[in-house]
């Protein structure tokens, strides 16, 4: 008898097959994935979870007998008083008082499981894209990175490869039969006692002779040639910047209520998501302004409120004083998103536009304006009232300026927006 | 001085050896059971999912309901639903059984004697397991099956293995041999018969027969017969026709179908002997473990540890429980085989009048042996089971028939009752009388080569409609062309339903 400890075997045997098994369902999972991240909390959206498709889709057909007609014989445990010839109301539902008709999830019209948090996000996110990168102007997504490429024989002597260097110098010299060092200093010290000795002359002079060649040679083959050295090769290559600030922009003045923030929050939580899968290394800014633009962090954000006026424009030059001061476009990846529920000072739309065009748009992959609106019901025929913002916006958007708008006011509206905002984009824009 | 092979709830792999010697030599020596060596692992909770999911086989080849399953294992398991089996045994020669890390001593013990012990001696003893599995070599069979589906997911992309698989695995409870086949008679036999049968015509030579006028020959068979007969028709055996005849599949399509066919008949053996093999392996560790206790060798607070996993085993709810769910194998079989002990040993005049030849043998291990090496469930229990166990049972029979408007109790434990409950009983352990009977009847080959299946209605019990399509579907992309399948009823042989297939997309 043997026994065998399998305990620290690599586990995640069944990886291969639960991967095909999404890979088959895909279709059924993405939906469910949909409906289940409508209804769950934003918090909630990376735990992963339970999700149910419908069973049809990864059904396993076999022959067999169907659940009606028929007749069928049951031997049962458990007699109390029936005597043979009695009969019995018949249940409702099952087809007869016993159970070996049923079959296990052959009552089921949904197949329940649970997906791992990264399994839900791929899903959640799986068709979204970033915005169409190469048409912005202003940077490119790359740098040129150095890296390492192998060895050759010209180069600067900072990049002398040393260890290579000496491996073809000791292959080259053992070739060419260059006496070591221990080799001349044998002789040496055997001339030494034999002339001491006053030894044989005919062995000395032979001696002597083998020292001669021997230094001759050492002279002659260098210890180092040119031929043996070698450099480091570097060659350039173009490095995507892998890291991206994103600038998460709201009103927080007095018009702007608790559903709308909580609209907001959810809006800037997706894309703080969505940006963590593409980018290594996410930035998040808040900035929050009323008649003044103020960087704050999240708790603040979110959470006090504040009384004034409402410039938009203030929370643009905030962004742009950040953006110089902090995140040089040539390095970062810039995205924005605003929140507001489409209040503006008057006199400020033109500041505004005019901020966003030179200042804003220019270095920033993608910008997103979110409208938020009551709840509805809430009394104010908000879709049919054009906000000033929005307006002020509609007007730079008609002069070509590239941007999102979108305007939301149910929290189940988030994630269809969402997706439209970052959908792939095959088909023509087409906006709100 | 104490003999006790552990104390306590945790164990070590000395303990485990410890338990596997002590049970080992109770189960040779006692119970003079036969067993293949065994082989113990220890496995994670993890490691048990995964075996789930590929229906308990240390290596299975790739396919994606593996991993629906195991979601749904996964699902339920972390929900806290379903707990975990204690262990898997796999018919292998060594004899594999999966511990799990998590079970405390007294349950090493109980697990080593119901698996390493029980199932093992059944494994090696029932003449189904050994008709049809080969122990041996099972293991290599299904590293080869899982490499050589792998390379064919690398040659013929995936998604056509996958197809595949998919068909196949709808066919697969059609894909068994029911009985042994004749075997094909090799040359040299051959020849053997012929020079016998040659020798026995010189010696019964008699001149006379040549005088005997001949009847006139009997007409040739009918080409129809004689298509039938070398396409080996009837055949219920699908996957193995389709192996076999099939037109369009390539060689490593049908090496695949092979595959899954020998899959679905390696694991035949254990549909149709659930109960006995369940019952052995109760019965044994019953044993096992009570001698183990009064031996010294386990501690009374083990010993009660085990029988209360023991009677939570064998719980037999009644038909009116809400926790009922069918018969528990486990229960009956147990049931049955101690019972199969008290007619042998103390027997009762019902008991003589019923089991003559074993009532009161004095020796139940040799008749128990007996039935574990030579019945199934469907023999055994109507063979073995007893009055006095229906009595105890308090077991009754009741019909199901949508003529009549109620449910209609046929038969109750009564001297009318018991011999007609134990043949209906009998009959619900028959897989081939649970399972549908459906068989490869003919080829139109001179028409439109579809193929005609016919399924023999029995007690008017027809196919679910849906799942049927579907897998006529999956035949007849095998086949490559169309493919019927009647519902004929047993009585009038009437047609009571027909579905019909054409190729959509068929493997070539």
């Amino acid at each position: 008898m043997d026994i065998i400890d399998r305990r620290l075997n690599p586990g995640g045997k069944s990886l291969a097959n639960r991967q095909r098994f999404l890979r088959r369902a895909r279709a059924y999972v993405r939906r469910a994935v949909r409906d289940s991240a409508v209804e769950r909390g934003i918090g909630d959206l990376e735990a992963g979870g339970e999700v149910s498709i419908p069973v049809d889709g990864i059904g396993e057909p076999s022959l067999r007998r169907g659940g009606g007609g028929g007749r069928r014989d049951h031997v049962l445990p458990g007699n109390r008083e029936f005597i043979e010839g009695d009969t019995i109301e018949r249940p409702d539902g099952e087809g007869g008082g016993g159970s070996g008709a049923g079959r296990d999830g052959g009552g089921d019209d949904a197949f329940r499981f649970v997906l791992t948090r990264e399994e839900f996000l791929e899903l959640f996110l799986d068709d979204l894209e970033l915005p169409d990168l190469a048409k912005r102007r202003v940077t490119t997504l790359e740098t040129q990175g150095l890296r390492r490429a192998g060895y050759s024989v010209t180069g600067s002597p900072a990049n002398l490869a040393i260890g290579r260097t000496m491996r073809n110098s000791l292959a080259r010299r053992l070739a060419q039969r260059r006496p070591s060092a221990e080799e001349v200093a044998a002789i040496e010290a055997e001339i030494a006692t034999l002339t001491a000795a006053g030894g044989d002359p005919e062995r000395l002079a032979e001696l002597a002779a083998a020292l001669d060649i021997a230094e001759r040679r050492r002279r002659r083959v260098p210890y180092i040639d040119p031929l043996d050295l070698r450099y480091r090769r570097f060659e350039t290559y173009p490095r995507p910047v892998a890291q991206a600030v994103m600038f998460c922009l709201m009103d927080v003045s007095g018009s702007m209520t608790e559903h709308m923030k909580d609209l907001a929050k959810r809006f800037f939580m997706l894309l703080h998501v969505f940006l963590t899968r593409r980018y290594r290394h996410v930035e998040i800014v808040f900035i929050r302004h009323t008649h003044e633009a103020r960087e704050v962090d999240e708790e603040t954000f979110f959470r006090s409120a504040e009384t004034g006026g409402t410039l938009v424009s203030s929370a643009f030059v905030e962004m742009r004083r950040i953006v110089e001061e902090r995140f040089s476009p040539a390095d970062w990846n810039i995205y924005a998103a605003q929140a507001s529920d489409g209040d503006n000072d008057y006199g400020d739309g033109a500041t505004t536009s005019a901020l966003l065009r030179e200042a804003i748009l220019p270095v920033c992959q993608h910008f997103a304006y979110l409208e938020v609106g009551a709840e509805p019901g809430s009394g104010g025929g908000f879709l049919e009232r054009e906000t000033t913002l929005w307006r002020t916006y509609q007007a730079l958007k008609g002069e070509g300026a590239e941007m999102a708008m979108r305007r939301v006011r149910h929290r189940r509206d988030i994630f269809p927006v969402f997706r439209d905002l970052f959908q792939k984009r095959d088909a023509a824009e087409v906006d709100a | 001085m104490t003999n006790l092979l552990f104390q306590g709830r945790d164990w070590d792999f000395d303990t485990l050896r410890r338990l596997h010697d002590a049970t080992e030599a109770i189960a040779k020596t006692e119970l003079g059971l036969d067993m293949y060596p065994t082989r113990i692992e220890v496995i994670t909770a993890e490691q048990m999912l995964d075996a789930y999911a590929s229906v308990g086989m240390p290596l299975f080849y790739r396919h994606w309901s593996f991993g629906k399953h195991f979601a749904q294992h996964e699902s339920t398991y972390r929900q806290g639903l379903m707990g975990l089996a204690y262990e898997i045994v796999i018919n292998s020669d060594p004899c594999l059984c999966y511990v799990m890390e998590e079970n405390t001593a007294t349950m090493q013990a109980l697990v080593i004697a119901h698996a390493a012990c029980g199932h093992n001696h059944f494994f090696k003893a029932n003449y189904l397991f050994q008709q049809w599995t080969d122990a041996g070599a099972i293991l290599d069979y299904l590293d080869f099956a899982r490499a050589y589906i792998a390379r064919c997911e690398e040659a013929y992309g995936q998604t056509a293995v996958e197809r595949l698989l998919d068909a196949a695995h709808a066919l697969q409870s059609q894909g068994v041999h029911r009985y042994p086949r004749k075997r094909r008679p090799d040359l040299r036999s051959e020849e053997r018969r012929a020079r016998e049968r040659r020798d026995y015509q010189e010696q019964i030579y008699n001149d006379l027969w040549r005088t005997i006028p001949v009847k006139k020959g009997r007409a040739r068979e009918s080409l129809d017969e004689h298509r039938r007969a070398l396409l080996e028709l009837p055949q219920e055996n699908i996957l193995y026709f389709l192996e076999k005849t099939a037109p369009r599949l390539q060689p490593w399509q049908r090496e695949i179908l092979r595959i899954v066919r020998n899959v679905a008949q390696y694991f035949y053996p254990q549909r149709q002997t659930k109960l006995m093999n369940e019952g052995c392996a109760t019965y044994c560790h019953y044993r096992i473990m009570t001698r183990l206790h009064e031996t010294g060798q386990i501690d009374d607070g083990s010993f009660l540890e085990f029988l209360q996993s023991h009677t939570n085993v064998i719980r037999q709810p009644g038909f009116d429980d809400q926790n009922f769910g069918g018969w528990n194998p486990y229960a009956l079989g147990f049931a049955m085989m101690g019972d199969i002990e008290r007619i042998c040993t103390a027997p009762t005049d019902e008991d003589r009048t019923w089991f003559p030849a074993i009532a009161g043998s004095g020796d139940p291990m040799a008749v128990l042996r007996d039935a574990w090496a030579n019945y199934r469930d469907e023999s055994f229990v109507a063979q073995f089971l007893s009055p006095h166990l229906m009595r105890q049972w308090r077991m009754f029979h009741l019909v199901d028939d949508p003529e009549d408007p109620e449910l209609r109790v046929d038969a109750i434990h009564d001297e009318r009752g018991f011999a007609r409950m134990r043949r209906r009983l009998a009959r619900q352990y028959d897989v081939a009388w649970t399972e549908p009977d459906i068989q490869v009847v003919d080829v139109d080959l001179e028409g439109d080569r579809r193929l005609i299946l016919h399924h023999h209605v029995a007690n008017d019990l027809l196919l679910a409609e849906s799942d049927t399509g579907q897998v006529l579907q999956h035949l007849a992309d095998l086949w490559g062309y169309d493919v019927v399948l009647k519902e004929i009823s047993a009585a009038g042989g009437t047609v009571l339903k027909e579905h019909a297939r054409s190729a959509t997309h068929a493997f070539a």
